[in-house]
Protein backbone atom coordinates (compact mmCIF):
# COMPACT_ATOMS: atom_id res chain seq x y z
CA UNK A 1 0.00 0.00 0.00
CA UNK A 2 2.80 2.35 0.75
CA UNK A 3 4.04 1.69 -3.01
CA UNK A 4 0.70 2.44 -4.58
CA UNK A 5 0.65 5.74 -2.12
CA UNK A 6 3.69 6.58 -3.10
CA UNK A 7 3.34 6.10 -6.53
CA UNK A 8 0.23 8.43 -6.91
CA UNK A 9 1.76 11.00 -4.31
CA UNK A 10 5.18 11.52 -5.93
CA UNK A 11 4.94 13.21 -9.07
CA UNK A 12 3.06 15.95 -6.97
CA UNK A 13 5.22 16.13 -4.25
CA UNK A 14 7.42 19.49 -5.55
CA UNK A 15 5.77 23.02 -6.40
CA UNK A 16 6.30 21.97 -9.99
CA UNK A 17 4.47 18.83 -9.76
CA UNK A 18 1.80 20.61 -8.00
CA UNK A 19 1.22 23.80 -10.76
CA UNK A 20 1.34 21.45 -13.06
CA UNK A 21 -1.46 19.38 -12.12
CA UNK A 22 -3.56 22.73 -11.67
CA UNK A 23 -3.11 23.88 -14.80
CA UNK A 24 -4.01 20.76 -16.23
CA UNK A 25 -6.81 19.72 -14.10
CA UNK A 26 -8.22 23.42 -14.92
CA UNK A 27 -7.49 23.80 -18.72
CA UNK A 28 -9.11 20.04 -19.11
CA UNK A 29 -12.23 21.45 -17.27
CA UNK A 30 -12.77 23.92 -19.27
CA UNK A 31 -11.59 22.66 -22.46
CA UNK A 32 -13.29 18.77 -22.17
CA UNK A 33 -16.38 20.66 -21.78
CA UNK A 34 -15.94 23.80 -24.34
CA UNK A 35 -15.29 20.73 -26.55
CA UNK A 36 -18.72 19.45 -27.00
CA UNK A 37 -19.73 22.82 -29.16
CA UNK A 38 -16.97 22.62 -30.91
CA UNK A 39 -17.55 19.25 -32.48
CA UNK A 40 -21.47 20.10 -32.54
CA UNK A 41 -20.65 23.06 -34.88
CA UNK A 42 -18.00 21.42 -36.65
CA UNK A 43 -15.19 23.50 -35.72
CA UNK A 44 -12.72 21.15 -35.15
CA UNK A 45 -10.86 22.35 -38.23
CA UNK A 46 -11.20 25.81 -37.35
CA UNK A 47 -9.95 25.50 -33.83
CA UNK A 48 -6.95 23.69 -34.86
CA UNK A 49 -6.38 26.81 -37.26
CA UNK A 50 -6.61 29.12 -34.61
CA UNK A 51 -4.41 26.81 -32.29
CA UNK A 52 -1.42 26.96 -35.52
CA UNK A 53 -2.57 30.60 -36.60
CA UNK A 54 -1.09 31.69 -32.95
CA UNK A 55 2.55 30.64 -33.38
CA UNK A 56 4.03 33.79 -34.54
CA UNK A 57 2.21 35.56 -31.45
CA UNK A 58 3.74 33.45 -29.57
CA UNK A 59 6.99 33.91 -30.61
CA UNK A 60 6.56 37.14 -31.04
CA UNK A 61 5.42 37.52 -27.11
CA UNK A 62 8.61 35.27 -26.57
CA UNK A 63 11.29 37.76 -28.49
CA UNK A 64 9.49 40.66 -26.52
CA UNK A 65 9.28 39.39 -23.49
CA UNK A 66 5.76 40.05 -23.12
CA UNK A 67 3.40 37.10 -21.43
CA UNK A 68 2.41 34.33 -23.99
CA UNK A 69 -1.01 34.81 -23.13
CA UNK A 70 -1.36 38.11 -24.77
CA UNK A 71 0.83 37.21 -27.94
CA UNK A 72 -1.08 33.92 -28.53
CA UNK A 73 -4.34 36.35 -28.22
CA UNK A 74 -2.99 38.40 -30.77
CA UNK A 75 -1.86 36.05 -32.94
CA UNK A 76 -5.39 34.69 -32.87
CA UNK A 77 -6.89 37.78 -33.70
CA UNK A 78 -4.41 37.85 -36.59
CA UNK A 79 -5.05 34.59 -38.22
CA UNK A 80 -8.76 35.07 -37.51
CA UNK A 81 -8.32 38.31 -39.39
CA UNK A 82 -6.22 36.56 -42.49
CA UNK A 83 -9.01 33.91 -42.32
CA UNK A 84 -11.88 35.85 -42.66
CA UNK A 85 -10.42 38.74 -45.33
CA UNK A 86 -9.22 35.77 -47.34
CA UNK A 87 -12.54 33.88 -47.11
CA UNK A 88 -14.36 36.77 -48.82
CA UNK A 89 -12.95 35.75 -51.91
CA UNK A 90 -15.87 33.50 -53.38
CA UNK A 91 -12.86 32.29 -55.89
CA UNK A 92 -10.74 31.14 -52.85
CA UNK A 93 -13.32 29.78 -50.72
CA UNK A 94 -13.45 28.75 -46.92
CA UNK A 95 -11.26 26.02 -46.59
CA UNK A 96 -8.83 27.14 -49.18
CA UNK A 97 -8.26 30.58 -47.44
CA UNK A 98 -8.02 28.99 -44.04
CA UNK A 99 -5.38 26.70 -45.23
CA UNK A 100 -3.79 29.60 -47.04
CA UNK A 101 -3.86 32.04 -43.80
CA UNK A 102 -2.53 29.28 -41.54
CA UNK A 103 0.07 27.84 -43.16
CA UNK A 104 0.76 31.74 -43.80
CA UNK A 105 0.94 32.22 -39.75
CA UNK A 106 2.74 29.14 -39.57
CA UNK A 107 5.80 29.70 -41.81
CA UNK A 108 6.09 33.24 -40.02
CA UNK A 109 5.97 31.64 -36.79
CA UNK A 110 9.28 29.52 -38.12
CA UNK A 111 10.64 32.58 -39.28
CA UNK A 112 10.64 34.47 -36.12
CA UNK A 113 11.51 30.95 -34.24
CA UNK A 114 14.94 31.10 -35.95
CA UNK A 115 15.49 34.70 -34.91
CA UNK A 116 19.24 34.36 -33.02
CA UNK A 117 17.62 36.23 -29.89
CA UNK A 118 14.71 33.97 -29.42
CA UNK A 119 14.97 32.41 -26.10
CA UNK A 120 14.93 28.49 -26.13
CA UNK A 121 11.88 27.59 -25.87
CA UNK A 122 10.40 26.78 -29.55
CA UNK A 123 10.15 23.11 -28.27
CA UNK A 124 8.11 24.46 -25.27
CA UNK A 125 5.53 26.55 -27.95
CA UNK A 126 5.26 23.84 -30.16
CA UNK A 127 4.25 20.87 -27.87
CA UNK A 128 4.10 22.68 -24.26
CA UNK A 129 5.10 22.03 -21.09
CA UNK A 130 2.95 22.06 -18.09
CA UNK A 131 5.87 21.32 -15.52
CA UNK A 132 6.37 25.61 -16.54
CA UNK A 133 3.33 26.42 -15.15
CA UNK A 134 3.86 29.85 -13.22
CA UNK A 135 1.44 31.12 -10.76
CA UNK A 136 0.30 33.81 -13.46
CA UNK A 137 -0.24 30.71 -15.80
CA UNK A 138 -2.84 29.69 -12.84
CA UNK A 139 -4.14 32.83 -12.59
CA UNK A 140 -4.94 32.70 -15.94
CA UNK A 141 -6.15 29.22 -16.40
CA UNK A 142 -9.02 29.68 -13.20
CA UNK A 143 -10.02 32.79 -14.66
CA UNK A 144 -10.79 31.00 -17.72
CA UNK A 145 -12.80 28.23 -15.69
CA UNK A 146 -14.71 31.13 -13.93
CA UNK A 147 -15.60 33.21 -17.21
CA UNK A 148 -15.77 30.07 -19.24
CA UNK A 149 -18.05 28.63 -17.44
CA UNK A 150 -20.04 31.65 -16.66
CA UNK A 151 -20.52 32.60 -20.55
CA UNK A 152 -21.36 28.61 -21.32
CA UNK A 153 -23.98 28.55 -18.61
CA UNK A 154 -25.34 32.12 -20.20
CA UNK A 155 -24.87 30.53 -24.11
CA UNK A 156 -25.93 27.20 -22.96
CA UNK A 157 -29.87 27.88 -24.76
CA UNK A 158 -28.61 29.76 -27.67
CA UNK A 159 -26.03 27.56 -28.75
CA UNK A 160 -28.68 23.98 -28.59
CA UNK A 161 -31.06 26.28 -30.19
CA UNK A 162 -28.14 27.06 -33.16
CA UNK A 163 -26.94 23.63 -32.95
CA UNK A 164 -30.69 21.68 -33.33
CA UNK A 165 -31.78 23.71 -35.93
CA UNK A 166 -29.94 26.85 -37.85
CA UNK A 167 -32.58 28.07 -39.79
CA UNK A 168 -35.49 28.57 -36.96
CA UNK A 169 -32.98 29.74 -34.97
CA UNK A 170 -33.52 33.03 -36.71
CA UNK A 171 -37.35 32.94 -35.73
CA UNK A 172 -36.52 32.38 -32.05
CA UNK A 173 -34.43 36.14 -31.94
CA UNK A 174 -30.89 34.10 -32.53
CA UNK A 175 -28.35 35.71 -34.52
CA UNK A 176 -26.43 32.21 -35.59
CA UNK A 177 -23.66 34.14 -36.50
CA UNK A 178 -23.02 36.10 -33.31
CA UNK A 179 -23.41 32.66 -31.66
CA UNK A 180 -21.20 31.08 -33.85
CA UNK A 181 -18.24 34.19 -33.17
CA UNK A 182 -19.30 33.65 -29.87
CA UNK A 183 -18.04 30.33 -29.31
CA UNK A 184 -15.27 31.00 -31.66
CA UNK A 185 -14.41 33.59 -28.67
CA UNK A 186 -14.08 31.16 -25.89
CA UNK A 187 -12.71 28.65 -28.41
CA UNK A 188 -9.78 31.34 -29.03
CA UNK A 189 -9.69 32.29 -25.19
CA UNK A 190 -8.99 28.71 -24.40
CA UNK A 191 -6.56 27.34 -26.74
CA UNK A 192 -4.48 30.88 -25.86
CA UNK A 193 -4.28 30.08 -22.40
CA UNK A 194 -4.18 26.01 -22.76
CA UNK A 195 -1.61 26.47 -25.51
CA UNK A 196 1.24 27.34 -22.86
CA UNK A 197 0.75 23.60 -20.97
CA UNK A 198 -0.30 21.96 -24.11
CA UNK A 199 1.73 23.07 -27.15
CA UNK A 200 0.78 24.54 -30.29
CA UNK A 201 0.61 21.56 -31.95
CA UNK A 202 -1.28 19.40 -29.53
CA UNK A 203 -3.51 21.97 -27.91
CA UNK A 204 -6.27 20.88 -30.04
CA UNK A 205 -6.10 17.53 -27.87
CA UNK A 206 -7.78 18.76 -24.78
CA UNK A 207 -11.04 20.19 -27.11
CA UNK A 208 -11.59 17.40 -29.70
CA UNK A 209 -10.19 14.24 -27.79
CA UNK A 210 -13.02 14.26 -24.34
CA UNK A 211 -16.46 14.95 -26.59
CA UNK A 212 -15.19 12.22 -28.98
CA UNK A 213 -15.06 10.10 -25.99
CA UNK A 214 -18.32 11.47 -24.27
CA UNK A 215 -20.47 12.30 -27.40
CA UNK A 216 -22.05 8.71 -28.27
CA UNK A 217 -22.87 8.16 -24.47
CA UNK A 218 -24.49 11.49 -23.44
CA UNK A 219 -28.49 12.08 -23.10
CA UNK A 220 -28.22 15.76 -22.63
CA UNK A 221 -25.84 18.26 -23.91
CA UNK A 222 -25.04 19.40 -20.21
CA UNK A 223 -24.45 15.55 -19.50
CA UNK A 224 -21.59 15.76 -22.65
CA UNK A 225 -20.33 19.02 -21.26
CA UNK A 226 -20.39 17.58 -18.04
CA UNK A 227 -18.46 14.22 -18.57
CA UNK A 228 -16.27 15.42 -21.18
CA UNK A 229 -15.17 17.97 -18.39
CA UNK A 230 -14.84 15.12 -16.25
CA UNK A 231 -12.67 12.79 -18.89
CA UNK A 232 -10.40 15.60 -19.65
CA UNK A 233 -9.85 15.91 -16.20
CA UNK A 234 -8.97 12.14 -15.51
CA UNK A 235 -6.62 11.92 -18.76
CA UNK A 236 -4.75 15.12 -18.14
CA UNK A 237 -4.08 13.52 -14.56
CA UNK A 238 -3.32 9.98 -16.16
CA UNK A 239 -1.16 11.92 -19.23
CA UNK A 240 0.89 13.28 -15.80
CA UNK A 241 1.60 9.93 -13.63
CA UNK A 242 2.51 8.85 -17.07
CA UNK A 243 4.96 11.90 -17.84
CA UNK A 244 6.22 11.18 -14.39
CA UNK A 245 6.86 8.00 -14.31
CA UNK A 246 7.47 6.65 -17.73
CA UNK A 247 9.95 9.71 -18.11
CA UNK A 248 8.25 11.30 -20.88
CA UNK A 249 7.34 14.70 -21.82
CA UNK A 250 4.72 16.25 -19.80
CA UNK A 251 2.58 17.72 -22.36
CA UNK A 252 2.92 14.93 -25.03
CA UNK A 253 1.95 12.69 -22.57
CA UNK A 254 -1.47 14.82 -21.46
CA UNK A 255 -2.00 14.85 -25.32
CA UNK A 256 -1.78 11.37 -25.71
CA UNK A 257 -3.68 10.60 -22.66
CA UNK A 258 -6.70 12.36 -24.33
CA UNK A 259 -6.45 11.08 -27.51
CA UNK A 260 -6.21 7.41 -25.94
CA UNK A 261 -9.52 8.34 -23.80
CA UNK A 262 -11.01 9.53 -27.09
CA UNK A 263 -10.35 6.44 -28.75
CA UNK A 264 -11.57 4.41 -25.82
CA UNK A 265 -14.77 6.38 -25.41
CA UNK A 266 -15.69 5.97 -29.43
CA UNK A 267 -15.61 2.56 -29.19
CA UNK A 268 -17.70 1.91 -26.41
CA UNK A 269 -20.98 1.27 -27.47
CA UNK A 270 -23.86 3.66 -26.53
CA UNK A 271 -25.40 3.14 -23.29
CA UNK A 272 -28.39 1.40 -24.67
CA UNK A 273 -26.93 -0.57 -26.85
CA UNK A 274 -25.10 -1.95 -23.53
CA UNK A 275 -28.11 -1.98 -21.59
CA UNK A 276 -29.67 -4.35 -24.02
CA UNK A 277 -26.67 -6.53 -24.30
CA UNK A 278 -26.50 -7.28 -20.45
CA UNK A 279 -30.50 -8.41 -21.02
CA UNK A 280 -29.40 -10.65 -23.41
CA UNK A 281 -26.99 -12.18 -21.46
CA UNK A 282 -29.62 -12.44 -19.00
CA UNK A 283 -31.41 -14.52 -20.76
CA UNK A 284 -29.34 -16.55 -22.66
CA UNK A 285 -29.49 -20.29 -21.16
CA UNK A 286 -26.69 -21.75 -19.01
CA UNK B 1 -58.49 43.96 -41.55
CA UNK B 2 -54.34 44.64 -41.89
CA UNK B 3 -52.36 42.08 -42.98
CA UNK B 4 -50.43 39.62 -40.12
CA UNK B 5 -47.53 39.17 -43.09
CA UNK B 6 -46.96 40.87 -46.41
CA UNK B 7 -44.49 40.91 -49.23
CA UNK B 8 -44.80 44.16 -51.71
CA UNK B 9 -42.41 43.80 -54.98
CA UNK B 10 -39.87 41.26 -52.67
CA UNK B 11 -36.84 39.88 -54.43
CA UNK B 12 -34.72 38.10 -52.47
CA UNK B 13 -31.86 35.82 -53.35
CA UNK B 14 -28.27 34.90 -52.37
CA UNK B 15 -24.93 37.23 -52.71
CA UNK B 16 -26.76 40.26 -54.45
CA UNK B 17 -28.44 37.69 -57.09
CA UNK B 18 -32.23 37.59 -56.82
CA UNK B 19 -33.68 33.93 -56.37
CA UNK B 20 -37.14 35.31 -56.86
CA UNK B 21 -38.57 38.28 -57.53
CA UNK B 22 -41.89 40.34 -57.91
CA UNK B 23 -43.26 38.48 -55.10
CA UNK B 24 -47.00 40.39 -53.82
CA UNK B 25 -49.07 38.31 -51.40
CA UNK B 26 -50.60 38.82 -48.18
CA UNK B 27 -52.37 37.15 -45.01
CA UNK B 28 -54.33 38.34 -42.33
CA UNK B 29 -55.72 36.98 -38.99
CA UNK B 30 -56.89 33.57 -39.87
CA UNK B 31 -56.01 33.15 -43.15
CA UNK B 32 -53.53 30.06 -44.41
CA UNK B 33 -51.77 30.55 -47.32
CA UNK B 34 -50.50 27.66 -49.44
CA UNK B 35 -47.05 28.24 -51.31
CA UNK B 36 -47.33 25.82 -54.55
CA UNK B 37 -43.57 25.66 -56.45
CA UNK B 38 -41.29 23.08 -58.05
CA UNK B 39 -37.97 22.28 -56.00
CA UNK B 40 -35.59 25.23 -56.45
CA UNK B 41 -38.49 27.23 -57.06
CA UNK B 42 -37.66 29.81 -54.16
CA UNK B 43 -40.27 28.70 -51.67
CA UNK B 44 -37.19 28.13 -48.96
CA UNK B 45 -36.01 31.50 -50.54
CA UNK B 46 -39.18 32.97 -49.42
CA UNK B 47 -39.84 31.86 -46.40
CA UNK B 48 -35.95 32.89 -45.22
CA UNK B 49 -36.92 36.76 -46.20
CA UNK B 50 -39.68 36.40 -44.33
CA UNK B 51 -38.15 35.41 -40.91
CA UNK B 52 -35.25 37.55 -41.77
CA UNK B 53 -32.66 35.67 -42.53
CA UNK B 54 -32.86 37.25 -46.06
CA UNK B 55 -32.67 41.14 -46.27
CA UNK B 56 -35.25 41.80 -49.30
CA UNK B 57 -33.06 42.91 -52.42
CA UNK B 58 -36.02 44.89 -53.76
CA UNK B 59 -39.51 45.68 -52.51
CA UNK B 60 -40.38 44.69 -48.73
CA UNK B 61 -40.95 42.24 -46.36
CA UNK B 62 -43.86 43.01 -43.65
CA UNK B 63 -44.56 40.33 -40.45
CA UNK B 64 -46.31 40.80 -37.50
CA UNK B 65 -43.92 40.44 -34.83
CA UNK B 66 -41.66 37.62 -35.32
CA UNK B 67 -43.03 34.63 -36.76
CA UNK B 68 -42.25 30.75 -35.61
CA UNK B 69 -40.69 28.91 -38.50
CA UNK B 70 -41.20 25.43 -39.03
CA UNK B 71 -37.82 23.58 -41.11
CA UNK B 72 -38.28 20.20 -42.66
CA UNK B 73 -37.67 17.79 -40.00
CA UNK B 74 -34.08 16.30 -41.88
CA UNK B 75 -32.97 19.91 -41.68
CA UNK B 76 -32.40 19.46 -37.81
CA UNK B 77 -29.56 17.88 -35.97
CA UNK B 78 -31.44 14.23 -35.18
CA UNK B 79 -27.75 13.33 -33.71
CA UNK B 80 -28.35 16.20 -31.10
CA UNK B 81 -29.12 15.34 -27.32
CA UNK B 82 -32.32 16.51 -27.47
CA UNK B 83 -35.56 15.35 -25.74
CA UNK B 84 -38.98 16.28 -27.21
CA UNK B 85 -39.89 18.40 -24.24
CA UNK B 86 -35.97 20.72 -24.68
CA UNK B 87 -36.92 21.17 -28.69
CA UNK B 88 -40.24 22.21 -27.39
CA UNK B 89 -39.06 24.30 -24.99
CA UNK B 90 -36.90 26.35 -26.96
CA UNK B 91 -39.62 27.99 -28.76
CA UNK B 92 -39.67 29.98 -25.23
CA UNK B 93 -35.77 32.02 -26.52
CA UNK B 94 -38.11 34.19 -28.62
CA UNK B 95 -40.25 35.38 -25.34
CA UNK B 96 -36.99 35.22 -22.51
CA UNK B 97 -33.78 36.42 -22.29
CA UNK B 98 -31.68 33.87 -24.06
CA UNK B 99 -28.48 33.82 -21.01
CA UNK B 100 -31.61 32.68 -18.41
CA UNK B 101 -31.36 28.87 -17.36
CA UNK B 102 -35.30 27.18 -18.88
CA UNK B 103 -37.68 28.51 -16.51
CA UNK B 104 -40.12 26.33 -15.09
CA UNK B 105 -43.02 28.26 -16.95
CA UNK B 106 -41.49 27.79 -19.85
CA UNK B 107 -41.34 23.92 -19.28
CA UNK B 108 -44.89 23.82 -17.98
CA UNK B 109 -45.71 25.76 -21.33
CA UNK B 110 -43.47 23.14 -23.14
CA UNK B 111 -45.32 20.34 -21.63
CA UNK B 112 -48.66 21.74 -23.05
CA UNK B 113 -47.95 22.51 -26.10
CA UNK B 114 -46.74 18.71 -26.49
CA UNK B 115 -49.83 17.98 -25.01
CA UNK B 116 -52.06 19.70 -27.50
CA UNK B 117 -50.20 17.89 -30.46
CA UNK B 118 -51.02 14.67 -28.84
CA UNK B 119 -47.17 13.80 -27.84
CA UNK B 120 -47.04 13.86 -24.01
CA UNK B 121 -46.51 10.65 -24.01
CA UNK B 122 -42.94 11.16 -25.75
CA UNK B 123 -41.57 14.27 -23.72
CA UNK B 124 -38.46 12.80 -22.72
CA UNK B 125 -38.29 10.51 -25.70
CA UNK B 126 -34.53 11.93 -27.94
CA UNK B 127 -35.94 14.23 -30.84
CA UNK B 128 -34.04 11.76 -32.96
CA UNK B 129 -35.96 8.38 -31.73
CA UNK B 130 -39.03 9.85 -32.88
CA UNK B 131 -40.88 8.98 -36.24
CA UNK B 132 -40.49 11.46 -39.27
CA UNK B 133 -44.60 12.66 -38.19
CA UNK B 134 -43.91 12.96 -34.71
CA UNK B 135 -40.91 15.28 -34.87
CA UNK B 136 -43.04 17.49 -37.26
CA UNK B 137 -45.54 17.63 -34.44
CA UNK B 138 -42.66 18.53 -31.94
CA UNK B 139 -41.15 21.18 -34.24
CA UNK B 140 -44.86 22.43 -34.41
CA UNK B 141 -45.15 22.53 -30.86
CA UNK B 142 -42.05 24.56 -30.27
CA UNK B 143 -44.02 27.26 -32.55
CA UNK B 144 -46.83 27.30 -30.67
CA UNK B 145 -44.52 27.51 -27.48
CA UNK B 146 -42.91 30.82 -29.04
CA UNK B 147 -46.80 31.99 -29.53
CA UNK B 148 -46.27 33.44 -32.90
CA UNK B 149 -48.75 35.80 -34.82
CA UNK B 150 -47.61 34.15 -38.20
CA UNK B 151 -46.24 30.52 -38.53
CA UNK B 152 -44.46 29.26 -41.78
CA UNK B 153 -43.91 26.03 -42.02
CA UNK B 154 -42.05 24.44 -45.09
CA UNK B 155 -43.42 21.29 -46.31
CA UNK B 156 -44.92 19.67 -43.07
CA UNK B 157 -46.53 17.19 -44.37
CA UNK B 158 -43.66 15.61 -46.51
CA UNK B 159 -43.17 11.89 -44.98
CA UNK B 160 -45.74 12.28 -42.60
CA UNK B 161 -47.95 9.14 -40.91
CA UNK B 162 -51.93 9.59 -42.17
CA UNK B 163 -51.94 9.85 -37.53
CA UNK B 164 -49.65 12.87 -37.57
CA UNK B 165 -51.40 14.30 -40.37
CA UNK B 166 -54.61 14.52 -39.08
CA UNK B 167 -53.70 15.96 -36.11
CA UNK B 168 -51.68 18.47 -37.61
CA UNK B 169 -54.93 19.37 -39.71
CA UNK B 170 -56.80 19.91 -36.36
CA UNK B 171 -54.54 22.20 -34.88
CA UNK B 172 -54.20 24.31 -38.08
CA UNK B 173 -57.68 25.04 -37.56
CA UNK B 174 -57.61 25.72 -33.96
CA UNK B 175 -54.48 27.80 -34.69
CA UNK B 176 -56.60 30.12 -37.55
CA UNK B 177 -59.62 30.31 -35.41
CA UNK B 178 -57.58 31.73 -32.51
CA UNK B 179 -56.31 34.32 -35.29
CA UNK B 180 -52.98 33.36 -36.65
CA UNK B 181 -52.02 33.53 -40.45
CA UNK B 182 -50.30 30.12 -41.53
CA UNK B 183 -47.55 30.04 -44.44
CA UNK B 184 -47.33 26.46 -45.49
CA UNK B 185 -45.30 25.29 -48.48
CA UNK B 186 -46.20 22.25 -50.28
CA UNK B 187 -46.58 20.36 -53.31
CA UNK B 188 -49.66 18.32 -52.64
CA UNK B 189 -51.57 20.87 -55.44
CA UNK B 190 -55.23 18.96 -53.64
CA UNK B 191 -53.92 20.01 -50.37
CA UNK B 192 -53.42 24.02 -51.63
CA UNK B 193 -57.22 23.91 -52.60
CA UNK B 194 -58.26 23.60 -48.77
CA UNK B 195 -56.38 27.24 -48.43
CA UNK B 196 -57.45 30.37 -48.07
CA UNK B 197 -55.44 31.18 -51.04
CA UNK B 198 -52.18 29.50 -52.74
CA UNK B 199 -49.02 31.33 -53.67
CA UNK B 200 -47.58 29.91 -57.04
CA UNK B 201 -44.25 30.55 -57.28
CA UNK B 202 -41.19 29.68 -59.86
CA UNK B 203 -38.29 31.97 -59.44
CA UNK B 204 -40.88 34.63 -59.90
CA UNK B 205 -44.64 35.16 -58.63
CA UNK B 206 -46.69 32.91 -61.16
CA UNK B 207 -50.14 33.73 -59.42
CA UNK B 208 -51.66 34.37 -56.01
CA UNK B 209 -55.30 34.21 -54.88
CA UNK B 210 -58.48 32.37 -53.86
CA UNK B 211 -57.45 28.65 -55.03
CA UNK B 212 -60.49 27.32 -56.99
CA UNK B 213 -59.69 30.32 -59.12
CA UNK B 214 -56.26 30.35 -59.15
CA UNK B 215 -55.35 26.93 -59.60
CA UNK B 216 -56.03 26.26 -63.68
CA UNK B 217 -53.85 24.34 -65.65
CA UNK B 218 -51.85 27.55 -67.11
CA UNK B 219 -50.60 28.52 -64.23
CA UNK B 220 -49.87 24.96 -62.82
CA UNK B 221 -47.87 24.65 -65.97
CA UNK B 222 -46.21 27.72 -65.54
CA UNK B 223 -45.45 26.77 -62.02
CA UNK B 224 -43.93 23.35 -62.58
CA UNK B 225 -43.06 23.51 -65.64
CA UNK B 226 -42.41 19.68 -66.55
CA UNK B 227 -42.91 18.92 -63.01
CA UNK B 228 -46.37 18.68 -63.07
CA UNK B 229 -49.13 15.54 -64.59
CA UNK B 230 -52.33 17.14 -66.08
CA UNK B 231 -54.38 14.22 -64.87
CA UNK B 232 -58.15 15.24 -65.95
CA UNK B 233 -59.09 18.33 -67.51
CA UNK B 234 -62.54 18.79 -67.83
CA UNK B 235 -65.57 21.96 -66.19
CA UNK B 236 -64.24 21.20 -62.70
CA UNK B 237 -61.19 22.21 -61.11
CA UNK B 238 -57.43 21.35 -62.70
CA UNK B 239 -56.56 17.46 -61.12
CA UNK B 240 -53.01 17.89 -60.96
CA UNK B 241 -49.89 16.24 -59.15
CA UNK B 242 -46.86 17.57 -59.01
CA UNK B 243 -43.98 15.32 -59.40
CA UNK B 244 -41.37 15.73 -56.82
CA UNK B 245 -37.65 15.74 -56.63
CA UNK B 246 -36.63 15.45 -53.12
CA UNK B 247 -32.92 15.54 -52.63
CA UNK B 248 -31.75 12.79 -50.14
Amino acid sequence: MPDLVDFLLEPFRSGIGQRALAEVVLVAAIGGALGFWVLTFGLAYGAESLAHGLLPGLVAAALVGVPLLLGGLAGIAVAALLVWLAGRDERVGTDAATAVAVTGMLGLGGVLALAPDLPPRLGELLFGDPLSARAQDLAAAGGLVVLGGLALAALHRPLAAVAFDREAARSLGLGTGRVTIALLGLVAATLAVAVQGLGNLLVLAVLVAPPVAVRRHASTPARAMLGGGAVAVVAGVAGLYASYHLEIAAGASVALALCLAAGVGAALPPRGRRALARGRLRRAPG
Amino acid sequence: MSALVEARGLAAGYGGRPAIHDVTFAAGAGRTVAVLGPNGGGKTTLFRALVGELAPLAGSVRVAGRPAYVAQTERTRLDFPVSALDVAAMGALARSPWWLPVRGADRSAAAEALQRVGLEAEARTRFGALSGGQRQRVLLARALVQEAEVLILDEPFAGVDPASAERMDTLFAELRSEGRAIVVATHDVAAARDFDRVLCLNDRQVAFGEPARTLSRRVLEATYESEIVVLEEDDGPVRAVAVQHHEH
